[in-house]
């Protein structure tokens, strides 16, 4: 019953900070409704029982991710807020807004429709029929953080090195990105402050 | 009452759909990256969810790439919008038109 209130009150925080992503004017607004949407799903996490990608998701996006966003909405200019109401495309919404319940149908179609074997959920949309046929189980006695540095450190030690590549790829282009080069005139938000 | 996955995976359906929309909805390319971490984590909702049900740990690693690959994303596509914003002052993809054929 404690569950079933906790997953409720997490699902609720979630989908309103979701909507408030999508329907704030305001960027920083958006933001700050991102960290309840990333507070929920790490209470999910933590309900589930793995609690290191719990705290791993308040870390890396709760603070690193949202404090990279607000930065740089505050580097562009707070003010720089879009009208909601206006639709720039006619037709646009209508067809968004289809497409997305399109796309939900089609997923809990693929939820709800039960499989050959009479199965719904997870076992018809995997296909897996049994539980020990997992390839790494997980054991109630190891903490969720022992289990995952042994999956990742065994079975998944390529991708894990290749993610290594791929975050300093990441950084390096950042900085190529965003380098000035020199003599380039730059466009500056308030007119007549504009560098020569 | 128990917690099922099915509960999980519809509101990771729900999600999901709200960020789709938002992305192709929303003009702020700022307010269109947060829709993609929204579906990101839908994503990774479904992913411990499963990781659960069928008890096995490699959805739990699944996760944790997906943190990876979009604390990148995040990096370069920030700079993205950085380096655009320098060149024109105005914050909406509508305007980004100088690649039109």
């Amino acid at each position: 019953m404690v569950d079933v209130i906790v997953f409720v009150a997490c699902a609720a925080i979630i989908l309103g900070g979701a909507l408030g992503v999508v329907l704030n004017n305001h960027p920083v607004r958006a933001a700050l409704s991102l960290v309840a949407t990333f507070f929920g799903v790490a209470v999910l996490f933590i309900q589930q029982g793995a609690h290191f990608l719990a705290l791993v998701q308040i870390v890396v996006y709760a603070g690193a991710i949202v404090v990279l966003f607000l930065f740089v909405i505050m580097l562009l200019g707070v003010d720089s807020s879009e009208d909601v109401s206006h639709e720039p495309l006619a037709g646009q919404r209508p067809a968004a807004l289809l497409l997305g319940a399109m796309v939900v149908g089609l997923i809990l179609a693929g939820l709800f429709v039960s499989g050959p074997g009479g199965d719904d959920g997870a076992v018809a949309l995997t296909g897996r029929q049994s539980r020990t046929a997992a390839i790494s189980t997980l054991d109630e006695s190891q903490s969720d953080i022992d289990l995952l540095a042994d999956d990742l450190f065994t079975r998944n030690v390529l991708a894990f090195e290749a993610t290594a590549l791929l975050l300093t790829i990441a950084t390096v282009g950042a900085v190529v990105l965003v380098r000035n080069k020199g003599g380039e005139d730059l466009v500056v938000d308030e007119p007549g402050t504009a560098a020569s | 009452m128990e917690v099922t996955e099915t509960w999980y995976l519809v509101l990771s359906a729900a999600l999901f759909g709200i960020g789709f929309v938002g992305l192709l909805v929303r003009r702020n390319p700022l307010i269109m990256f947060m829709c993609i971490e929204l579906m990101l984590n839908a994503v990774n909702i479904t992913f411990v969810a499963f990781s659960t049900a069928l008890d096995d740990v490699a959805g739990r690693t699944a996760v944790f790439f997906v943190l990876v690959v979009a604390a990148a994303e995040v990096v370069v596509g920030l700079s993205l919008v950085v380096a655009l914003m320098r060149r024109r002052p105005s914050l909406s993809v509508d305007e980004l038109t100088s690649l039109r054929g």
